[in-house]
């Protein structure tokens, strides 16, 4: 019954609301923007499918990201999570009991806290009896927390969820080498003196070398910026617009950030040290001064350099994810429907970071929408050379038929509807809680800027990417 | 050794050239002025930059001939003369090919070794023009750049190479007898040191691009490129270009400096060579190494050793005459006759003349995971084809898996693969016990015993499973391949699939057709060996095949030899001193003496007369006494694990001194011990030809060199008759065969080629 009332409330008023919010846009908008009007006619009125359950984000929230080896650099993984949990908890009052089920994803894993949901959900105070767990899907691993409670969710295992990433570059997992660790296990096992002098006979110095976490693909031994400047080379993408599209992220980053639209932002008290509020890796620089800089893997000729490529960033988020008819019953005023979604995957070497351009099509016809019906493009940025040269793949009709099978190009977005609130280049990319960031942007954004359809894309390690339509929730 | 090296490394730089080439369509400069019709060459401005792309018509690889090099100085001289242009850079068109050497066929059709030195002066001088360019040249090389390539491309200010597998450089020249003439013995120890050179020159091994960077023979490396807007090779390709446009451009306005710094030790490097002492020391060694080597049957490589040496204490106008007069010399010699010859057949035994068959053959299956079939299932699964590879029991297929593991992890040390490619590679391979899965293949090779009932029998569980376009393969050393189809339902798709051990080094492939064998499954069969990197021969079916057969009558003179009482070690030593890459006796245990004894009797019993001499009973009882060669660890020689020199088995005293027979003073000196074995191989060659066992002597050649380590120097015993004098070969046979009977008498087409001294295998 309830549903069914939903879904006549919600359905009314969108069209009206819809054509509303266009005139109110300033005018600023480019020629593009004002054609639009005419095509402002949805495909679909809303993505809502008979005999499945709709899922909604409550809402969601992130501490702020650092650059690694700044204020976060004395924590560890679950202390930050803990953190966004906890600043979920105070921002949506959710009563702790209702909590089915906690996911959490993360990339690099400290190994005492491998399970860094449960140890994290502990700590912020959630009942013992909430069961959670860690998934790992490199720069996509909160997509896929995110995505794993749609499907307990939809499947009616769970009706509310919290999704979550973390990261924390500024420690990372350092092992004794395989040498020195098996040496050191055997001596465990070691029962008598001599077994023990006999094994601590065949140390070498060489043992102590540390093994460092491979920052490279394992299958192609690369690193993913060498990767991404061969990409760029390969779209033909150059410096200058790589460097302008960096300024322009981080440029709407601080307008965001200083008009106060990053409300997913929760402040996080850091303990010892100053209580932390912003993100701070938000640095508009000048094209002249981003010019100076030498790349950072292909040297000396490369294109990608530190300015134009996401930094390594502290970080954590949280989403609190329900099926809508509990939402309701709670008392709760969802931001955004969770929509359809897809995963895909491709050569991990000379397409490592085409994800978007695989996946954005593919979510497009899955829910049975076209470009011009997103309002809102939130995109990672693991470079501004991989977004470009994505852009480019996703505008040609030759690349769509001989490497995605499709008959013609989807197209690009639109820049002006494109991460207008910056970007993981600006805001920063803690690779594990990114996903959350991108899908609250999206919702924030059709909320503020008004729109029905988010469209979130990311792509990952591995060669993987991910699409998710976000839909507004009618207000 | 140095032969069968030499020969390993001819094989790479041909597997190179001959790469498929995708046709790529230069794009013309819009808005060049000096955009012209030429055939090989064209050329553009991008700024102050000349581009000049190199793309001979018709043709997968570019080589330099005479019409390429005067358009190539035709367009430099442009270049020089122009006021806007301040920087050049030259690239190849031709995706996977830079310069892949000069065109051999320009020395061939050479009557003197002054015509040679000749063109040896014009490319010295071209290439100097270009190394004393004042606008600063870049040479962007993409593929292969090798020989002539390679002098053009260290006569340029700089080189920029795309790193690749495919790319690489190298001096192959050394391959073909002769030496790199366009002054590359002068400036390549300038380059990279007198000791890289060297190694370089002497070996004539390719330099991927990686290692090249590292030795200072390039400057920068661009990666390859995946597919963009267009496809990654085009693109790769065009991205070098835009590279070396900006190094060009960087050079030209001295922003970028052609000195490269140099760590301590090529510091300290330099400082030694200067020193008149230590480089006396350097070109001993190496000739000493290089004599020991070559036995002094290869002359090239003391040349470029003189060259370079030359070069070095007299200056270069010393230097350069020198190489260009020892050029001319090497040309003309009977080893670089016999070298490219075998260059050339190579390339004809890489090709497919049986067209293409009607069904390509992605499902391989392979029975018996021995030594032979896991070889052969490393092959395949290397070149992504799916295999399965079937043995009686778990412990056998366990080593045969082991053994392709370790085949391919070894190339995951030598760092010619990722372990992630091997652990892809090697996910092509199933392992079973069973026959699950062969209802998908597309063809079978069975490499079980030796034995003809065993081949009957898994015959006829193979083809009860096999769909009807399944091809069965035999690997078979000597079993006539019409007896074991004999047995077959369809005896049309069998064939035998002759494959030398051990398989991933060994290039030959042997392939064998019987009267009922069909055409497309001969196609087939070619087609999965050239896919396997085999230099294929197709003969027709015959106790023996060809291979077998050339070498049983010379195994029975070998067993002749030692019955004389001619030591094994003595044998091996005149043996390899001829040119064989291993010792007589020593390849009787590598081949296994069971495996001797088996051929030679049934070679005998099918031959008689002339396949007799020495006695198969020393055979029996080395067998009987559990002497099998290097497997049982015990044959003629006794081999242990880590132990280097192999020892003589001193049991085998007994066994030959029982056996022992008087030799013949008239017919035992030296020479005639190895003229008895050589001849004896000849003219059953030639034998096999006249019987139509071989189709062509090319075929001849290349299996007698590459499957039984015939001398290369030589270049198969069909090169070897022409360039020797078949009146001599058959004068040694018939003072052989006066002194021990029918086995030396000549065949009819040697006697007829005696005949008539104008008549050759090769015209």
């Amino acid at each position: 019954m309830t549903s069914m009332l939903t879904y006549t409330f919600k359905n009314l008023p969108n069209t009206s609301k819809w054509a509303l919010q266009f005139f109110v846009r300033p005018l600023s908008c480019s020629s593009q923007l004002q054609a639009a009007p005419a095509t402002q006619t949805k495909s679909k009125k809303t993505l809502a499918k008979p005999n499945i359950r709709n899922v909604v984000v409550v809402d969601g929230v992130r501490i702020p990201f650092l650059q690694s080896g700044t204020s976060y650099k004395d924590l560890m993984p679950h202390d930050l999570a803990r953190a966004a949990l906890s600043g979920l908890l105070t921002r949506t009052n959710v009563p702790k009991d209702v909590v089915d089920y906690i996911i959490f994803g993360t990339v690099i894993q400290e190994v005492k806290t491998s399970n860094v949901a449960r140890e994290a959900a502990l700590g912020a105070g959630f009942s013992d009896k909430t069961p959670a767990h860690t998934v790992t899907m490199a720069c996509i691993s909160a997509n896929q927390a995110m995505t794993t409670g749609i499907g307990l969710i939809a499947s009616g295992q769970c009706d509310v969820i919290v999704a979550g990433g973390v990261e924390l570059m500024s420690d990372v997992p350092i092992r004794h080498s395989r040498k020195m660790r098996k040496m050191m296990l055997e001596l465990n096992k070691a029962k008598t003196l001599g077994q023990r002098l006999s094994l601590i006979s065949k140390f070498r110095l060489n043992f102590l070398s540390p093994e460092l976490p491979a920052v490279a693909e394992f299958s192609t031994s690369e690193t993913m910026g060498h990767s991404a400047d061969r990409l760029a080379a390969a779209f033909a993408v150059s410096r200058l617009d790589q460097d302008e599209y960096a300024l322009r992220s981080h440029s709407l980053a601080k307008k965001a950030q200083d008009e106060g639209l990053l409300s997913d932002v929760v402040p996080f008290k850091v303990p010892g040290r100053e209580t932390v509020t912003k993100d701070n890796g938000i640095r508009p620089s000048s094209l002249e001064q981003m010019a100076k800089l030498k790349p950072a893997f292909i040297k000396p000729y490369g294109t990608v350099t530190a300015a134009n490529s996401s930094f390594l960033t502290d970080g954590a988020s949280a989403m609190l994810i329900m099926a809508e008819e509990k939402a309701l019953a709670l008392g709760y005023k969802p931001k955004a429907y969770l929509r359809d979604f897809v995963y895909v995957s491709q050569d991990p070497k000379d397409q490592l970071l085409l994800g978007p351009t695989y996946a954005t099509p593919k979510v497009l016809e899955k829910a049975g929408l076209t470009m011009n019906d997103i309002d809102a493009f939130e995109f990672h940025e693991a470079f501004s050379g991989q977004i470009l040269a994505n852009f480019k793949a996703m505008d040609s009709d030759w690349f769509a038929q001989n490497y995605m099978g499709r008959k013609t190009k989807v197209g690009s977005p639109p820049l002006e509807k494109f991460n207008n609130w910056g970007g993981s280049l600006s805001l920063g990319h803690p690779f594990g809680a990114t996903g959350c960031r991108l899908v609250m942007a999206a919702a924030n954004r059709l909320r503020k800027e008004g729109g029905q359809y988010g469209l979130v894309a990311a792509c990952a390690a591995g060669g993987q990417g991910h699409a998710m339509i976000v839909e507004a929730y009618p207000k | 050794m140095v032969a069968s090296r030499a020969i390993g490394s001819l094989s790479r730089a041909t597997a190179s050239r001959m790469r498929r080439c995708p046709g790529y369509i230069c794009r013309s400069f819009s808005g060049s002025s000096a955009l012209q019709t030429r055939t090989h060459i064209n050329y553009g401005v991008k700024g102050d930059v000349a581009v000049v792309r190199i793309n001979s018509p018709n043709s997968k690889v570019n080589t330099l001939n005479k019409e390429l090099q005067s358009e190539f100085m035709e367009v430099m001289n442009e270049i020089w003369a122009s006021d806007q242009v301040r920087s050049a850079v030259l690239i190849s068109s031709k995706p996977g090919c830079f310069i892949a050497g000069a065109d051999i066929n320009m020395l061939a059709s050479c009557k003197t070794s002054e015509e040679v030195t000749q063109i040896s002066r014009e490319g010295q001088r071209t290439f100097e023009k270009l190394e004393k360019s004042p606008k600063p040249i870049v040479a962007a090389i993409s593929g292969a750049c090798l020989g002539g390539g390679l002098e053009l491309a260290i006569s340029c200010q700089y080189r920029i190479a795309t790193k690749d597998r495919k790319t690489v450089l190298g001096a192959p020249e050394v391959l073909l007898g002769i030496l790199p003439g366009a002054g590359g013995t002068q400036r390549l120890p300038k380059m990279v040191g007198v000791p890289a050179a060297f190694d370089m020159m002497l070996t004539g091994r390719n330099i991927r691009a990686d290692r090249a960077k590292k030795m200072g023979l390039v400057d920068q490396l661009v990666d390859p490129l995946g597919p963009g807007l267009k496809p990654a090779e085009e693109r790769t390709i065009e991205y070098l270009e835009e590279v070396a446009v900006t190094f060009a451009k960087g050079l030209s306005d001295k922003k970028i400096s052609i000195k490269r710094d140099k760590g301590l030790i090529d510091k300290l490097m330099s400082y030694a060579m200067s020193i008149p002492f230590v480089r006396q020391q350097i070109y001993k060694k190496v000739e000493e190494k290089v004599r020991k080597q070559t036995k002094g049957l290869y002359p090239a490589p003391l040349k470029i050793i003189d060259a370079v040496k030359t070069g070095i204490e007299q200056g270069n106008e010393a230097g350069y005459l020198s190489e260009s007069q020892k050029f001319g010399e090497l040309a003309m010699t009977r080893e670089s006759k016999a070298l490219m010859g075998l260059y050339h057949g190579q390339v004809l035994c890489k090709k497919n003349k049986f067209g293409t068959p009607q069904k390509e053959a992605k499902h391989l299956a392979i029975l018996g995971a021995g030594l032979m079939g896991a070889g052969i299932a490393q092959v395949s699964v290397d070149k992504g084809l799916r295999t399965i590879l079937k043995d009686a029991t778990l412990a056998g297929l366990g080593r045969g898996q082991q053994q392709v593991f370790k085949g391919l992890n070894d190339k995951v040390k030598k760092k010619a693969l990722t372990s992630f490619e091997r652990d892809s590679i090697f996910s092509n391979l199933t392992g079973q016990l069973d026959y699950q899965g062969f209802e998908k293949a597309d063809m079978v090779i069975e490499a079980v015993f030796e034995d003809l009932s065993l081949k009957h029998r898994v015959l006829k569980e193979v083809e009860a499973v096999i769909p009807d376009h399944c091809v069965f393969a035999s690997n078979t050393s000597a079993l006539p391949i019409n007896e074991i189809a004999a047995v077959s339902k369809r005896p049309e798709k069998v064939i035998g699939m002759h494959y030398f051990s051990p398989v991933d080094k060994m290039q030959l492939l042997e392939i064998i057709t019987t009267d009922k064998t069909s055409k497309d499954t001969t196609a087939s069969a070619v087609a999965v060996g050239l896919k396997q990197g085999k230099v294929i021969i197709v003969v027709k079916d015959g106790p023996g095949f060809y291979t077998t057969r050339c070498l049983a009558p010379m195994m029975s003179e070998v067993l002749r030899i030692l019955q004389e009482g001619v030591e094994p070690k003595k044998l091996d030593s005149l043996t390899t001193s001829f040119g064989f890459p291993v010792g007589a006796a020593t390849l009787v245990d590598e081949v296994g003496v069971d495996v001797a004894k088996h051929v030679s009797e049934d070679l005998g019993k099918a031959f008689g007369e002339r396949f007799g001499g020495g006695s198969v009973e020393l055979l029996k009882q080395m067998v009987s006494r559990g002497f099998l060669g290097r497997k049982s660890g015990k044959g003629f020689y006794i081999y242990q694990e880590g132990v280097k020199n192999k020892n003589v088995n001193s049991d085998m005293d007994g066994i030959l001194a029982s056996l022992k027979v008087p030799p013949k003073s008239e017919v035992s000196s030296d020479e005639d011990i190895q003229y008895r074995l050589v001849t004896r191989f000849v003219n059953e060659a030639v034998m096999c030809l006249q019987e139509g066992i071989l189709a062509t002597p090319t075929e001849g050649d290349i299996g007698a060199v590459f499957g039984l380590g015939f001398p290369p120097c030589l270049g198969g015993p069909f090169r070897f008759v022409d360039l020797y004098g078949a009146q001599k070969v058959v004068d040694r046979l018939r003072r052989y065969e006066a002194a021990y009977g029918k086995q030396f008498t000549p065949c009819q087409l040697l006697i007829d080629h005696a005949n008539s001294p104008n008549k050759k295998f090769y015209q």
